[in-house]
C-alpha cells in the first residue's frame, strides 16, 4: 500500500490508498478527487489527468517520457513538475507521494 | 459546401466503431447509408484515443487495437458502399414528411427515412483554454478551427501549440496575415518534422516569429482582443499584441447540437428501448455510448448488438410493405450476395 496526498488549488487535502501496480489517476477516480477528469481512461490522450508533483518527489517519480511529454503540450499550465497522473505508476517506494491538482485543468 | 440534397435510407451520426458496424448490419437488410463525423476519419474514440492501445474484448479476437479494429469494420462494410462525410458536423434535425432532413455545418443537407444516432460519447470539440474571459472574443477574435480566411488577413495572428493543426495553420496562414507568431510551450514539437522545419526556415526568413511560453491572460475589448500576457519559458512574462488567436489544445467530447433536437435526455444520455433501439420518437434510432438502458455497458460489444436489432425495426420503416426473413450470413446466398461473396 502507498499513500498519496491530493492537494486541490484551494489548498484542501485528500489522503488516499492505492495499490502498487495502479496509476496515480486510477487512485485519484477510485476515491473520486476532484479534478481529475481522466477522459481517455489512462491512454496518455487526453492530458485531463494533469498533476503537479511535490518537489520532494519528483525524483522518486521520473520524468515524463516521449509520449507524455507531447500529451503535456495539451495540459493548461505546464510547470517542469508537471506530470499525467495516469503516467506514474504506484509503487512501495512512492508512499508518502504528494502531488496538487492543477487550478484549471481543460 | 454543396445546396444540394442528398436523399437516402438511413443517416448515420458519428462514424465510430457502432456507426461502422450499423452499416453492415442495415446493408444486410438492404438498407442504404450516409455517415457524417466531426473527425477527419472513421473510428470516433478508437482511432482518437487510443489507436495503439489493446481491446480485449472483441469477440473473436484475442487482440485488437483501436486502429486496426476500425481497419477491419472499415473492410467489413466495403460491400454496402456506404458514404462518409467527414470533417463535418450534424447542426440541426428537421421533422418532416415521412422522414428527416439533417444540417450540417458545411451546409451539407440530408434527407433521410431513418436516423440512427451512434454519436458515442459526442462529437470531439476543440478544447478550449481555460483562459478568464475568452468566451467573449470567441467567432470574434479567438478561433478554434479556420473556416474562412478574412477572418485572418491583414492581422497579427497567434497560433499557440506544437501539433500537426498548430504547425499546419501556421504554414497556411503566415502568407495571408499581416505578421504570425507561434508560441509554444517547449522547444520540441509533436507535428511532422517536415512541416516544422519549412516553419523554422520562415521565421530564419524573418516571415514569422517562434516563441517560447504558455499564455496566461487575454487583454481587449468589446470582443476585440489586442493582447495576451505570455509567462515565457523562463519563467518572465511579456505581452505579446495579438489580434486574432488559434490555441490548439487537442479535443475533448461534448454532446454538442444533439442535446438540442428535442429528444428526450438523461444525464446527456438518450433513453431507448432494448428490442429496437429507438428512441421516444418512431424512426429514430440510438446505439452505442449515447444511448442509456436499464443495465446498459458502454461496451463496444454491446454497440454491435444494438445495431443488428435497430436494423429490424428500420426495416420496417423503409420497407413497410416487406417482410423480413430471418437468415443466417453462414447459408443465405441473397445474403451472401450482398457481401459480395463469390
Ligand atoms: C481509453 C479507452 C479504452 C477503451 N477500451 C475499451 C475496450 O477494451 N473494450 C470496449 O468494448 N470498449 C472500450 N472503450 C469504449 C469504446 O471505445 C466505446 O464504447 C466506443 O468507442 C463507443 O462507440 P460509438 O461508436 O458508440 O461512439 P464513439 O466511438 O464515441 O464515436 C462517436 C462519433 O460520433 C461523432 N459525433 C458525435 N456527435 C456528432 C455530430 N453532431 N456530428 C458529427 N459527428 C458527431 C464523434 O465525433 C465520434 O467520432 C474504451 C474507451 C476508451 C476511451
Ligand atoms: S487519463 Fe488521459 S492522459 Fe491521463
Amino acid at each position: 500500500m502507498a499513500r498519496i496526498t491530493f492537494i486541490q488549488n484551494d489548498g484542501t487535502e485528500r489522503v488516499v490508498e492505492a495499490e502498487p501496480g495502479m496509476t496515480v489517476m486510477e487512485a485519484a477516480v477510485k476515491n473520486a478527487i476532484a479534478g481529475i477528469a481522466a477522459e481517455c481512461g489512462g491512454a496518455c490522450a487526453c492530458a485531463t489527468c494533469h498533476v503537479y508533483v511535490d518537489d520532494a518527489w519528483r525524483e522518486p517519480t521520473g520524468s515524463p517520457e516521449q509520449m507524455e511529454e507531447d500529451m503535456l503540450d495539451f495540459a493548461f499550465d505546464v510547470r517542469p513538475s508537471s506530470r499525467l497522473s495516469c503516467q506514474i505508476k504506484v509503487s512501495e517506494a512512492l508512499d508518502g507521494l504528494v502531488v496538487r491538482i492543477p487550478e484549471k485543468q481543460f | 459546401m454543396s445546396d444540394k440534397v442528398i436523399s437516402t435510407d438511413a443517416v448515420i451520426v458519428g462514424a465510430g466503431p457502432v456507426g461502422l458496424f450499423a452499416v453492415f448490419e442495415l446493408g444486410l437488410v438492404d438498407i442504404k447509408c450516409h455517415l457524417v463525423d466531426i473527425l477527419d476519419r472513421a473510428g470516433g474514440q478508437c482511432t482518437e484515443l487510443y489507436p495503439e492501445k489493446p481491446i480485449y474484448d472483441i469477440p473473436g479476437l484475442t487482440v485488437v487495437s483501436g486502429q486496426e479494429l476500425t481497419d477491419r469494420l472499415m473492410d467489413q462494410i466495403k460491400p454496402f458502399g456506404a458514404e462518409f462525410h467527414f470533417n463535418q458536423r450534424v447542426e440541426s434535425l428537421e421533422r418532416r414528411d415521412g422522414g428527416f432532413r439533417l444540417v450540417t455545418d458545411a451546409g451539407t443537407v440530408l434527407d433521410c427515412k431513418v436516423l440512427v444516432i451512434a454519436a458515442g460519447g459526442g462529437s470531439f470539440t476543440p478544447k478550449r483554454p481555460p483562459l478568464p474571459g475568452i468566451e467573449q472574443y470567441e467567432g470574434t477574435s479567438v478561433f478554434y478551427s479556420v473556416r474562412k480566411m478574412e477572418n485572418f488577413k491583414d492581422r497579427d495572428v497567434l497560433i499557440v501549440g506544437g501539433g500537426d493543426s498548430a504547425l499546419d495553420w501556421t504554414l497556411s496562414l503566415q502568407p495571408v496575415a499581416k505578421s504570425l507568431t507561434l508560441l509554444h510551450r517547449r522547444a520540441e514539437f509533436r507535428a511532422a518534422p517536415a512541416s516544422v522545419q519549412k516553419m523554422l526556415d520562415l521565421v530564419d526568413k524573418g516571415a514569422m516569429s517562434f516563441k517560447l511560453g504558455q499564455v496566461t491572460t487575454l487583454h481587449g475589448e468589446g470582443g476585440r482582443l489586442s493582447a495576451v500576457t505570455v509567462k515565457g519559458a523562463d519563467g518572465v512574462t511579456f505581452e505579446q499584441p495579438v489580434e486574432v488567436l488559434l490555441p490548439f489544445f487537442g479535443l475533448t467530447m461534448k454532446l454538442g447540437p444533439v442535446a438540442d433536437w428535442g429528444l428526450n435526455l438523461e444525464e446527456n444520455l438518450i433513453p431507448v428501448d432494448t428490442a429496437k433501439f429507438e428512441t421516444s420518437e418512431k424512426g429514430i434510432f440510438a446505439i452505442g455510448d449515447i444511448n442509456t438502458y436499464p443495465g446498459k455497458l458502454k461496451l463496444i460489444l454491446s454497440g454491435f448488438h444494438e445495431a443488428a436489432l435497430m436494423a429490424q425495426q428500420a426495416h420496417h420503416y423503409v420497407y413497410p410493405d416487406k417482410k423480413l426473413i430471418f437468415q443466417y450470413t453462414t447459408s443465405s446466398s441473397s445474403l451472401q450476395k450482398k457481401l459480395g461473396v463469390k
